[in-house]
C-alpha cells in the first residue's frame, strides 16, 4: 500500500453539498470560469463562484471603473452582466462540460427579482450551490445594500429560501459596513441560510488631485485586496465565535496559503480568492499547495480540523 | 527594455501586450502593468525575446526600469486581440500618439513584409515624447512627424497632416495607437476619408485577461448593439468605427442593460 500519493483531507462542507477543496473563487473575480480555466483546470478548486448574476443584461457603470490604491483596489463595475436568460444559455453548460461545481452567485434590486432568480436557478441541475449576494456597494442607492439592514436581509433570504426548494444550500454574502455584523448574520442564518460568505468589499474613494474630482466615474467603489484582510478576519472571527455551527466561506484579500490559513483559523470553512487573481491567475491553486503544506507543517491531517481554532488559545 | 521570454515570444502578433507583475514579492501595488509589445523576435541567443517601451512615469514602471540585467520579472502574454493584416498589398498609413508608437514598428515590418507601402505618421506635445527608434524608420516608405510646440517635424495634431497623407498615398487602411482623444480624432479623419481604421484603445486595466470587468468601453457589437467591451480580451486593436467615442464617466444612450 502507497503512503506517497495519499491525498490530503481537503474537504468541506456547506449545507448538503461536500467540496473536494476549500478553495473557491470570489464572486466579480473570475467572470463564469472560462478565462480562468486557461491557466489551471477548474475542478482542480472547490467550486467556481460565478459573478453576480441579476434577472435582466446589465451594462455597469461608466469608466474609470478602477483605482490601485496602496495593497488594494476601488472598483465599481456595478454588475455588469448578461442577465439570467443568457447566462443559463451559455455560461452554465460552459461550466458543467468543463467538470467545475458551481455556485451561482444572484443579485436582485428587490426581493421579487430574488425570488425570481431563485426561481429559475432551482430547475438547473448539478448546482453546488447558490450565493445571495445582498452586498453589493456598486448600487445606484446605497438604500438598496440589503445587508445593511436586518429586516431587508432577512426578507431576501426567506424568498429565496422559499423559491429554491430545501436542498440547494444557499450562502449569504455580507457587507463588512455596518456596526453590528453578528445581528446581520444571525438574522439570515434564522431566515434560512446554510452558510455566510464573509467579506464583500468596503466603499471607499480615492480621489485624483490633479483633476480634482473622484477617481471612478461612480465616485465610489468597492475596496478589495491585502487592504481588507484584517477586517474580514476580524468578521470571520466574530461570527464564528456567535453561530460556530454555520459554515463561513472567508475572503478578503487572500494571495498565499498563510492568509487562507488565518482565514480557517478564525472559523472560515473554506476560502475565496478575489482580486489575488487579477495580479496573479494561478493564485488559487497557490493558495492551495501553500495551504496544505502550511497544515501538514502543523501537524493536521484534515483541513476541518484546523477550523476555528484560533478561539481554543 | 528586452525579455527573454521563450515560446511567448513565437505567439505575439503586432497590438498583442503583456501584463507584468511589479514591486517585487513583498509589494504594496497588487496589479499588473500592461505593456503594448513593440517586438517580438522567436530566435536569437536567449531564445524568444519580447521587447517593450517602458516609459518610468508611474511607480510601478519606474520599479521595472530600475531592475538590472538578468533579473527576473512575471509576464503574462501575449494577451489581447493584434492588427489585422491585409491580405492584399495595399497602401497603409500608421498613426502614433507619444510612447504609445511602440507597436506600430513591428506592424509596419509585417505590412513590409507583405508588399504593403507604409507611411506613418508620429505625433507628441514636444520633441522629446516622440518615440522613433533608428531601425523602425527602416520599414516605412515615409515618416511624417508632428509636435504641438513645432519642437520637431511639423507643428500641429496628426490630424492636421493626415487628410494630405490619405490622399498622396491613397491609403486604404489606418492603424493608431496613442492616447483615446488621438484615436477619437484620427477616427473622424478616417470616416470623412472611407478608410478602414484599427485602433489600439488604452484603458486601465485590472487584470488583462477578462475577468476583471474594469477595461470596458462601449463598442457596437456585429449586431449594431452597443455594449460595455473589454479592451483586454475583445481588444486592444478594435474597428475604429465601432467605438462609441467620448463616452468615458458616462454609459451612452442605448447600450445594452443601461440603467
Amino acid at each position: 500500500m502507497s503512503q506517497e500519493f495519499q491525498a490530503f483531507d481537503f474537504r468541506c462542507k456547506f449545507g448538503s453539498k461536500h467540496f473536494p477543496y476549500p478553495i473557491f473563487t470570489a464572486s466579480g473575480c473570475a467572470s463564469s470560469g472560462k478565462e480562468l480555466s486557461q491557466f489551471f483546470p477548474l475542478s482542480e478548486i472547490g467550486a467556481v463562484v460565478t459573478k453576480s448574476i441579476a434577472v435582466k443584461p446589465r451594462s455597469g457603470r461608466a469608466t474609470p471603473r478602477m483605482a490601485e490604491t496602496p495593497s488594494g483596489m476601488l472598483n465599481s463595475i456595478g454588475l455588469q452582466g448578461p442577465g439570467i436568460d443568457q447566462f443559463l444559455e451559455d455560461d452554465i453548460p460552459w461550466l458543467m462540460s468543463n467538470n467545475a461545481r458551481v455556485i451561482v452567485s444572484i443579485s436582485g434590486e428587490t426581493v421579487e427579482e430574488y425570488a425570481s432568480l431563485a426561481r429559475r436557478l432551482r430547475t438547473v441541475q448539478g448546482l453546488s450551490g447558490i450565493e445571495v449576494n445582498i452586498s453589493c456597494p456598486n448600487v445606484e442607492n446605497r438604500g438598496l445594500v440589503f445587508s445593511c439592514d436586518s429586516v431587508a436581509s432577512r426578507a431576501v433570504v426567506e424568498s429565496v429560501r422559499r423559491n429554491i426548494g430545501g436542498e440547494l444550500p444557499i450562502i449569504v454574502k455580507l457587507s463588512p459596513d455596518v456596526t453590528d455584523i453578528v445581528a446581520i448574520a444571525r438574522e439570515v442564518v434564522s431566515a434560512g441560510a446554510d452558510g455566510l460568505a464573509l467579506i464583500n468589499t468596503l466603499l471607499g474613494m480615492a480621489i485624483d488631485i490633479d483633476a480634482m474630482r473622484p477617481k471612478l466615474a461612480g465616485k465610489t467603489g468597492g475596496l478589495s485586496g491585502p487592504a481588507i484582510r484584517p477586517v474580514a478576519v476580524r468578521a470571520v472571527y466574530q461570527v464564528h465565535a456567535a453561530i460556530p455551527n454555520t459554515p463561513i466561506l472567508g475572503m478578503g484579500g487572500i494571495t498565499s496559503g498563510r492568509d487562507a490559513l488565518e482565514f480557517i483559523l478564525a472559523g472560515a470553512s473554506g476560502v475565496s480568492i478575489g482580486t489575488a487573481n487579477f495580479g496573479n491567475p494561478t493564485a488559487p491553486i497557490k493558495v492551495k499547495e501553500e495551504l496544505e503544506q502550511l497544515l501538514k507543517e502543523r501537524g493536521f491531517s484534515s483541513m476541518s480540523d484546523a477550523i476555528g481554532k484560533a478561539h481554543d488559545r | 527594455m528586452v525579455f527573454a521570454a521563450g515560446e511567448m515570444a513565437a505567439f505575439a502578433r503586432p497590438g498583442n501586450f503583456v501584463a507584468i507583475s511589479v514591486g517585487g514579492p513583498n509589494s504594496s501595488m497588487i496589479l499588473r502593468r500592461a505593456f503594448a509589445i513593440y517586438r517580438a523576435s522567436d530566435r536569437g541567443q536567449y531564445g524568444g525575446t519580447i521587447e517593450l517601451v517602458v516609459a518610468p512615469h508611474g511607480q510601478g514602471s519606474k520599479w521595472l526600469t530600475s531592475l538590472d540585467i538578468h533579473d527576473r520579472v512575471n509576464m503574462v502574454g501575449p494577451l489581447g486581440t493584434h492588427f489585422g493584416i491585409p491580405t492584399e498589398p495595399v497602401s497603409a498609413l500608421l498613426v502614433g500618439g507619444g510612447y504609445g508608437s511602440a507597436p506600430l514598428f513591428g506592424l509596419a515590418e509585417v505590412l513590409k513584409e507583405r508588399g504593403c507601402r507604409v507611411d506613418m505618421v508620429l505625433g507628441a506635445s514636444v520633441a522629446g515624447k516622440i518615440y522613433a527608434p533608428l531601425e523602425g524608420k527602416r520599414s516605412v516608405n515615409s515618416l511624417t512627424v508632428t509636435t504641438e510646440d513645432g519642437s520637431a517635424g511639423i507643428k500641429g495634431r496628426v490630424t492636421d497632416v493626415l487628410p494630405s497623407l490619405i490622399e498622396k498615398n491613397q491609403s486604404e487602411i489606418i492603424y493608431s495607437c496613442g492616447p483615446m482623444g488621438m484615436l477619437q480624432a484620427v477616427e473622424e479623419v478616417s470616416q470623412r476619408h472611407q478608410t478602414m481604421h484599427l485602433c489600439a484603445v488604452e484603458e486601465s486595466m485590472a487584470c488583462g485577461i477578462g475577468i476583471c470587468m474594469t477595461c470596458v468601453l462601449p463598442v457596437k457589437d456585429e449586431k449594431g448593439i452597443i455594449k460595455m467591451t473589454r479592451s483586454c480580451i475583445d481588444g486592444p486593436v478594435m474597428d475604429g468605427e465601432r467605438v462609441i467615442w467620448g463616452s468615458s464617466r458616462a454609459i451612452p444612450e442605448g447600450t445594452w442593460g443601461a440603467p
